[in-house]
């Protein structure tokens, strides 16, 4: 773990995972800096896959010791096992996992080599850029529980989630917009072919009927293209006339429906070849630009909800047994344990033990909370240290925090075609439709004959086809561009909101605080290695989130590891324990007070005090590590205009170093409730501003899901992620200037690439009205418009992209 | 001239059998995952005669 410690860092780091090793702990010369870490070597080493240490340097992901053993006996309820797995029967069940801590080849080499720890395993496959496994187990030889238990024990804990399990077969690869493409491809490249003896041979080809077979041939090609690749206008165009409302693919539709009308009956009636090159190119480059736009990130999941935070097995009291259920099964008035680290399902009431709750995931208030027994403990809480029984008193879905979800803002979905193209494709369509009548009306007086003619040309010419591609192409290139930045857009349309904002709301925790949340500082005497060791010793007993800060804070110090006599921990005060016969003290002032009978101070921010045999040696100080390049980046953002606030759930002792890193200007509100968060954006919205929400996190979920734009700051993109349109990633923050204005100039692009394909239009148009568009010139204006049109969008993008910054 | 009509049949068999190659390559998944596979070729297959180096396996079957 990465901490600030001043300590300087071991040369050798431990074998498996790179952390810093702790030299007692060796097998074959090899150090580890953890027993976890060294039991996941010798499982490997084993079972001969040593290899996973050849390919990559310290592959291993640091083991997080022995998991609470019934944490996955929910694996084991008929139902959960029927939700997971793909295919079930008595010898083979197939099953897919999410493994979000694959990083590297050595990971894929060890995840298909799972046969070979254990030979009920039968074959596994991995795929890197999903970060799945796929695995086929006999169920005869090891269950699905231990299936799990083994990924978890080297290191790779599936994502399981009650939300994954509800709708798994959805794929966001789209097969069959792939064969379209394919299809509309070749045909389109058979009918050019084909087409070109009859632009560029002068008459020859009349000869031995050639000429009638390439426009016969070309009309049986062009048929797959009609009926099968352009079908998705079609239904598109047909939604959107019963709706009574114009979409772009309505005139896209009618464009495809005049050009294969014309070229039928031009061919049919043996007057000519018609204009299926050009028709079928624009169905072609139409779906090649839909696919380049809807690239999705396949590993990420833009729409979770507090189902996939929640734990998805239970341990319940019943008749005085320990019994594990799914946590939907869960009712209220259930007895629950909750052990160690785990989470509180629903609302519950503290029966025994001693409670203190990490309410981190809920408020953003990362120090736990004490808890008597018969207080109200909400649901998404955790508990940290000893086991604690709770009678639940409220549904999972009725919970407080789940309560969230049942507002009205989680049941419309947002972001969808609200597009500023599609009041353009209606101006164009207009526009079209007024130059089509003139050239009728023009034609009805001067030669009625040519009516038709000019009629089908106009519409098959001025097909907006170039504003459909401008768009498709800008928003794919720019999606890439945000991509290689990090920044994970859900689909093209946030580009457009994006561009809309003009008031941003920042989280606290996780989003200008690093996700790591807290730096650690000693405060007192100058400390020896002999205190430090004992220091280290003792905190390393504890689970208590100081605890482990200060263990990693003391780094690797000389000396063994002993064991410790004597340990006792305190809930919410503190711990001491006796080690090699001096007994070391960790807690709140008022626990070290107690020992060594003087009154320390108790100022605010989290600190713990430390005494040795009751001599007080200093404090740790524990303060919020805000994102350096943060301050200058909201400097910007103010010069730009934008309004700013800051949320936080957390309480006001952090005002004065963010109001430094803020300014006076921004308002900044504490102890925020989800609810609250919510509420706050409501309110901005009701004074007309388009909101940009960034938070993290399940007590964020709510304003994300109701602003405008929601992105979720992650420090491990792999990590959950609430419901958003967007995910950064949290090295990147301070680019957020930087990535709104990359979104105002996606517009101003499309508006430049627009109005030189009006150009082509107007000359197209000019043929058409004439009434002398030969197929030839359809034939070479298309994909001459279409070509320029997708490189200069290309070219403007990345040089857009380049100029500010990105 | 005639040779043409030949020639053309042919051409479009050709590219008629890509298209079918191509529509058989994306409906087998090739086109699914295009990184695992390029590391998986990478794997030495380590021959499986070796014996375990300690006894006592704590793995549960």
């Amino acid at each position: 773990m990465a901490m600030n410690t001043n300590t300087p860092i071991n040369t050798s780091p431990c074998y498996h995972c790179g952390d810093t090793a702790d030299n007692s702990i060796q097998v074959e010369e090899k150090s580890f800096c953890c027993n976890g870490c060294k039991q996941v070597y010798l499982l490997l080493n084993e079972n001969n896959l040593c290899n996973y240490y050849e390919l990559d340097k310290t592959p291993g992901i640091k083991a997080m010791g022995k998991f609470v053993s019934e944490k996955f006996a929910y694996l084991e309820d008929a139902d959960v096992i029927k939700k997971l797995v793909q295919f079930n029967s008595d010898l083979q069940i197939n099953v897919t996992f999410l493994l979000p801590q694959m990083h590297c080849s050595s990971c894929i080499f060890l995840l298909e080599n799972l046969h070979r720890i254990d030979p009920g395993i039968i074959t596994s496959q991995s795929n890197f850029q999903k970060k799945e496994v796929f695995i086929v187990f006999n169920p005869q030889l090891i269950s699905l529980r231990k299936v799990v238990e083994l990924l978890a024990f080297i290191g790779y804990e599936p994502e399981i989630s009650l939300q994954d399990t509800v709708k798994k077969n959805k794929t966001g690869f789209n097969k069959m917009q792939i064969y379209k493409i394919g299809v509309a491809g070749f045909c389109f490249a058979n009918i050019m072919m084909l087409s070109f003896p009859e632009y560029f041979a002068s008459g020859n080809i009349e000869l031995h009927g050639l000429k009638t077979t390439f426009i016969w041939l070309n009309l049986a090609l062009s048929l797959p293209v009609l009926f099968f690749s352009a079908t998705g206008f079609f239904e598109s165009a047909y939604k959107s006339i019963r709706q009574k409302y114009l979409n772009i693919d309505t005139p896209i539709a009618l464009a495809i429906v005049v050009t294969y009308a014309r070229s039928y009956y031009e061919i049919i009636g043996g007057t000519g070849a018609g204009y299926l090159d050009s028709g079928t190119g624009i169905v072609f480059f139409m779906l090649v630009g839909r696919w380049f736009q809807n690239r999705t990130y396949d590993s990420l999941s833009f729409d979770r909800d507090y189902r996939s935070y929640f734990p998805l097995g239970v341990t319940i009291i019943q008749n005085k047994e320990e019994l594990n259920i799914p946590v939907t099964k869960l009712k209220t008035g259930d007895h629950i344990l909750l052990r160690n680290e785990e989470m509180v399902p629903a609302d519950a009431i503290l029966l025994k033990g001693e409670a203190s709750i990490d309410y981190s995931f809920v408020s953003g208030e990362n120090t736990p909370v004490k808890k008597q027994s018969g207080d109200l403990i909400y649901a998404g809480g955790k508990q940290l240290g000893s086991t604690i029984e709770l009678e639940v008193v409220k549904d999972v879905s009725q919970s407080y925090i789940t309560q969230l979800w049942n507002n009205e803002v989680f049941t419309h979905t947002k972001n969808v075609d609200k597009s500023y193209i599609h009041p353009w494709s209606k101006y164009f369509t207009l526009g079209l439709f007024s130059v089509a009548a003139i050239a009728v009306a023009y034609w009805w007086v001067n030669d009625p004959s040519k009516i038709l003619p000019a009629l089908t040309s106009v519409l098959i010419v001025a097909c907006p086809c170039s504003l459909l591609l401008t768009a498709t192409f800008t928003y794919g290139n720019m999606l890439r561009v945000f991509g290689k930045n990090k920044m994970f857009l859900k689909n093209s349309s946030v580009i457009e909101t994006l561009a809309r904002i003009d008031s941003i709301v920042f989280d606290k925790t996780g989003t200008i605080t690093n996700h790591r949340g807290t730096s650690i500082s000693f405060v007192g005497n100058v400390l020896d290695e002999k205190e430090k060791w004992l220091i280290k010793n003792a905190a390393r007993q504890s689970s208590h989130p100081l605890s482990k800060m200060i263990y990693s804070w003391a780094g690797t110090t000389e000396g063994d590891s002993v064991l410790v006599e004597d340990f006792h921990e305190y809930a919410g005060s503190g711990l001491t324990a006796r080690i090699d016969q001096s007994t070391v003290s960790i807690g709140s002032a008022a626990f070290i007070s107690k020992g060594v009978q003087t009154n320390l101070p108790t100022d605010t921010g989290t600190h713990a005090y430390v005494a040795i045999n009751n001599q007080t040696l200093g404090k740790f100080e524990f303060g919020n590590l805000y994102r350096q390049e943060l301050a200058p980046a909201i400097q910007e953002l103010l010069k730009d205009n934008y309004t700013i606030h800051l949320l936080s759930g957390d309480n006001n002792r952090e005002k004065p170093n963010l109001e430094k890193l803020f300014g006076k200007r921004v308002p900044l509100l504490f102890q925020q409730s989800p609810q609250e968060k919510l509420d706050y954006v409501k309110g901005l919205q009701a004074d007309r501003k388009k909101v940009l929400m960034v938070g993290d996190g399940l007590n964020d979920a709510g304003a994300l899901m109701q602003s405008d734009t929601g992105i979720s700051v992650s420090d491990n993109t792999g990590r959950f992620s609430p419901a958003c349109d967007a995910i950064l990633d949290g090295a990147e923050v301070h680019k957020i200037g930087k990535f709104l204005a990359f979104a105002r100039s996606g517009k101003k692009i499309i508006t430049a690439v627009f109005i030189l394909s009006i150009l082509y239009n107007i000359v197209g148009l000019s043929f058409a009205v004439q009434a002398k568009l030969a197929p030839v010139v359809a034939a070479i204006l298309m994909p001459a418009s279409t070509i320029s049109i997708i490189l200069i969008t290309f070219l403007l993008t990345y040089w857009t992209a380049r100029n500010k910054g990105l | 001239m005639s040779a043409l009509f030949v020639l053309i049949g042919i051409s479009i068999l050709v590219a008629a059998s890509f298209l079918a190659a191509f529509l058989w390559s994306v409906r087998t998944g090739q086109y699914d995952d295009d990184y695992t596979p390029s590391v998986r070729m990478l794997f030495d297959d380590t021959p499986k005669e070796s014996e375990p180096k300690s006894v006592n396996s704590n793995q549960t079957k």
